[in-house]
């Protein structure tokens, strides 16, 4: 607020936020219309159109709006002032996301070690161990109290197998995309393109192995959504977790696009660090899955 | 620092720095002030909607034995109004405040992300238009509670549960990004020299209310959609057959819901204090500790949310601690109604309609804090539990609170959004008609939950007659009686008495040094704060 001559922008009316309020909530519609007509088994559904129709408004409003903050970027009408917004609502919004994680990890502290062991029938309310007499509670838990209801899995993943490798890949990837931050505050393009270029394929490295551990999970082990709770946590965890490297990954793909039109400069480049730290966002979500769900 | 007012849409042919023309200029605002004005009128919307559905409610409870409606329908009634009014009138209401003064009281020229800003108004129509076609499927709309228990919402749900999920994610987005707009704003757009210690009251606690909102939205976001993978996908997170539980459930829930509860009173609070001094004429006593109080209330809400579930089988200990930590919320919420008080000791009062019910919110809310503290007596709350005491409880807080904050907050503030005075004689009697209707609704429920008689349930014991038909004389008085608010605002809009620029001679702020009514574009560049 020193700067006494800068300028705060406000944009003119835009058609993007009813563009994208039209997208997403019919995406979430057609959705909730399929998901309906799927556990019916009702034979025909038009919830994947309604679906489809709502994420082509979604991929043009995200392609509108985005080039429209480019442009405005580019076209110098940021201040610096504008910038700190921008970090303040970048942070925030982690933040929140970091919130949501919160969620599936209480769910899975609460079950490990308060109501799982007083269903085995241990502890304060261990009595609730009438309800299915015999049940001891284990974890990984390889036997459910009801177990035709959801049949349990005949082992889990071992986490020094492919999740250690995916765990080395993520770390590398945070590191990567930081030499990337660096070479770019240093003017070095080359370098730049060449980290980002090198997280990216370690980014898609991790999802091919996650997808490698899906597939493993769900034929071998017998590990699936509908395998108790364990694999209700595994999967609600890790799958989220994977969404959120999915949308990282694009937007670092985004960035890489971006920087190959010369877009960037030494010292005006937030949409670049915003994505190194989503990118850094689910890499320590990471570290969390490999200690609390894989290893512990 | 100024601000560049864009203007492409229409420029070329004149410079003018009015709103657009036509019905587009609201759809495509990114003005704060164009779309503080639409957050406040589908708050307007939801409340009569959700109203609607009370008075169905209290019809029904009229008399005892079935009268009007199906049970089905009577729990599709409660359910819907709890929602609407939580989601779709008190937190909306909140937000189109926060857009229209918060720039205007921190010397802003707009919110920090404005067409993020009008995204997330836009979003809620959407998600109403979604949740709200489900009462006119073939198997009802949600008719779990508002607090959608498990297995209530899960195993045992109608099919518009996904629907009503998806409506949730989608009001939670919106007040995420409505949150992190109003952060922004506060902490990066304040005149120079207004410091953070300097910032009105309303400021303030919006403040720590969005930080509150960031912090729980995505909770009931992984809520619901544990409940939609339960539902949809086989998993059991809140099913004990397969090692879950459906305590689980509750806990989330509580997580988001105890912190909910103060973010739907904290920007009450702000309000309050700006509205009690301009009337007392004299300034704010304890403005520090008005802001630790705040910031110590929206700390204790995240360690407090079991004395919700008292009776649904948590280990002694666990009782103990959050009895203890939730009737330590007593004492910040005490120093603020001394604050109050002390406020109005000795002024130079006058009691104009923002007096009237900012006064009516001392006094009522402390009496809804009373009852909060009998709840929080763990072995006591056994008793209370589910009984229309609870219900009481909750509405004096949040009726006499939060709305009649909202109240208190648009008589206050209509002449500057309007630039005309409101009819004060109506506005008078609207506030009369509000007050003795709601203590007459709500009041007798202390009675009938204390002995016995359960909520959510569409008939009752004989010996709770007098005080049912009591309670919807009560309710249909105080739902009439926002009609009139409606036509007093539309009349204020329309003309009257025009408004001087600061109409209430013991106002201070920012916000009373722009004309009224407002212009389209204030504080392009940002005023001078001592």
């Amino acid at each position: 607020m020193s700067q006494t001559h800068e300028q705060y922008y406000v944009p003119a009316q835009s058609k993007w936020p009813i563009i994208a309020t039209i997208g997403l909530s019919t995406t979430l519609y057609g959705l909730g219309a399929w998901f309906n007509d799927l556990s019916a088994e009702r034979a025909e559904s038009n919830g994947p159109l309604i679906m489809f129709v709502g994420a082509l408004f979604l991929a043009y409003m995200l392609h509108g709006w985005f080039a429209d903050v480019i442009r405005e970027s580019r076209g110098g009408l940021y201040s610096a002032q504008m910038d700190r917004s921008f970090r303040w609502g970048m942070s925030w919004f982690i933040f929140s996301e970091v919130m949501f994680f919160v969620a599936f990890f209480g769910a899975l502290f609460y079950v490990r070690t308060i109501s799982g062991p007083w269903l085995g029938g241990e502890g304060d309310k261990g009595v609730t161990n009438m309800l299915w007499e015999g049940f001891e509670f284990t974890w990984p838990l390889l036997s459910n109290p009801d177990n035709k209801l959801f049949p349990p899995p005949s082992a889990v993943i071992d986490a020094w197998q492919l999740p250690l490798i995916n765990t080395i890949l993520l770390v590398t990837s945070s590191f990567t995309v930081t030499f990337a931050h660096h070479a770019l505050k240093k003017n070095k393009r080359g370098a730049l393109k060449a980290w980002l270029a090198v997280t990216l394929v370690l980014a898609v490295a991790f999802l091919a192995l996650q997808v490698e551990e899906y597939i493993f999970a769900y034929q071998e082990l017998g590990l699936t959504l509908g395998s108790g709770i364990y694999g209700a946590t595994f999967f609600m965890l890790t799958g989220f977790h994977g969404a959120h490297v999915t949308m990282g990954a694009i937007i670092l793909a985004v960035m890489l696009v971006r920087i190959m039109k010369g877009h960037f400069d030494a010292e005006q480049h937030f949409g670049f660090e915003a994505a190194s730290w989503y990118w850094h966002f689910v890499d320590v979500v990471w570290i969390g899955l490999f200690i609390f769900v894989y290893v512990l | 620092m100024s601000a560049v007012i864009d203007h492409t849409a229409h420029a070329g042919h004149d410079h003018h720095h009015g709103p657009a023309k036509g019905l587009m200029r609201w759809v495509l605002t990114t003005n704060h002030k164009d779309i503080g004005s639409m957050y406040l009128w589908f708050s307007f919307i939801m409340f009569l909607v959700g109203g609607s559905m009370a008075m169905v409610i209290r019809a029904e409870l009229f008399q005892p034995g079935m009268q009007i409606v199906e049970p089905e329908f009577f729990n599709q009634m409660t359910t819907m109004h709890g929602l609407i009014m939580v989601f779709g009138a008190v937190m909306p209401a909140f937000v189109g405040l926060a857009n229209w003064m918060i720039p205007l009281m921190i010397g802003a020229p707009d919110m920090a992300l404005p067409r993020m800003n009008n995204f997330s108004f836009w979003l809620l129509p959407a998600a109403f238009g979604i949740l709200l076609s489900t009462l006119f499927t073939e198997a009802g709309g949600p008719n779990f509670g508002w607090t959608f228990y498990a297995p209530l919402s899960t195993t045992y749900a109608p099919e518009s549960v996904t629907f009503f999920i998806f409506g949730v994610h989608l009001m939670g987005v919106s007040s995420i990004m409505g949150a992190i707009n109003v952060v922004a704003t506060i902490l990066n757009l304040r005149a120079p020299g207004m410091t953070l210690m300097k910032m009105p009251l309303f400021v303030w606690t919006w403040l720590i209310t969005a930080f509150l909102l960031i912090a729980v939205m995505p909770v009931l976001a992984g809520c619901v959609t544990m409940m939609l993978m339960d539902i949809h996908f086989g998993t059991s997170f809140f099913s004990a057959a397969g090692g879950g539980d459906p305590v689980l459930f509750q806990h989330v829930f509580w997580f988001f819901g105890h912190p909910e509860v103060y973010i739907m009173i904290l920007p009450a609070f702000g309000a309050v204090s700006a509205i009690i001094p301009a009337f007392a004429r004299k300034p704010l006593f304890g403005y520090t500790s008005m802001v630790y109080a705040t910031a110590s209330i929206a700390f204790l809400s995240f360690i407090v949310w079991a004395h919700h579930m008292f009776t649904v089988g948590i280990p002694l200990t666990g009782e103990l601690f959050f009895m203890y930590a939730t009737m330590l919320i007593a004492v910040p919420t005490g120093v603020k109604v001394f604050n109050w008080v002390s406020t109005m000791w000795r002024g130079s009062m006058t009691f104009e309609a923002p007096m009237l019910f900012a006064v009516a919110f001392v006094i009522l809310f402390t009496i809804g804090g009373f009852s909060g503290l009998m709840l929080a007596i763990a072995p006591a709350d056994f008793q209370y539990h589910d009984t229309y005491f609870v219900v009481a409880h909750f509405h004096y807080v949040l009726v006499p609170g939060a709305i009649f904050g909202i109240f208190a907050s648009a008589y206050f503030w209509l002449p500057k959004w309007t630039g005309h005075m409101y009819d004060e004689v109506l506005a008078k009697t609207h506030f009369w008609m509000s007050f003795i209707g709601m203590n007459l609704a709500f009041f007798p429920m202390h009675f009938v939950g204390l002995a016995g008689m359960p909520r959510r349930i569409p008939d009752y014991n004989l010996q709770f007659a007098d005080f049912n038909m009591i309670s919807s004389i009560g309710a249909f008085t105080f739902g009439a009686s926002q009609l009139l608010f409606l036509f007093i605002v539309i009349k204020c809009i329309r003309g009257g008495k025009p408004a001087p620029a600061k109409p209430w001679d013991g106002a201070e702020g920012l916000e009373w040094s722009v004309p009224s009514p407002a212009p389209y574009h204030t504080f392009s560049t940002p005023p001078e704060v001592k």
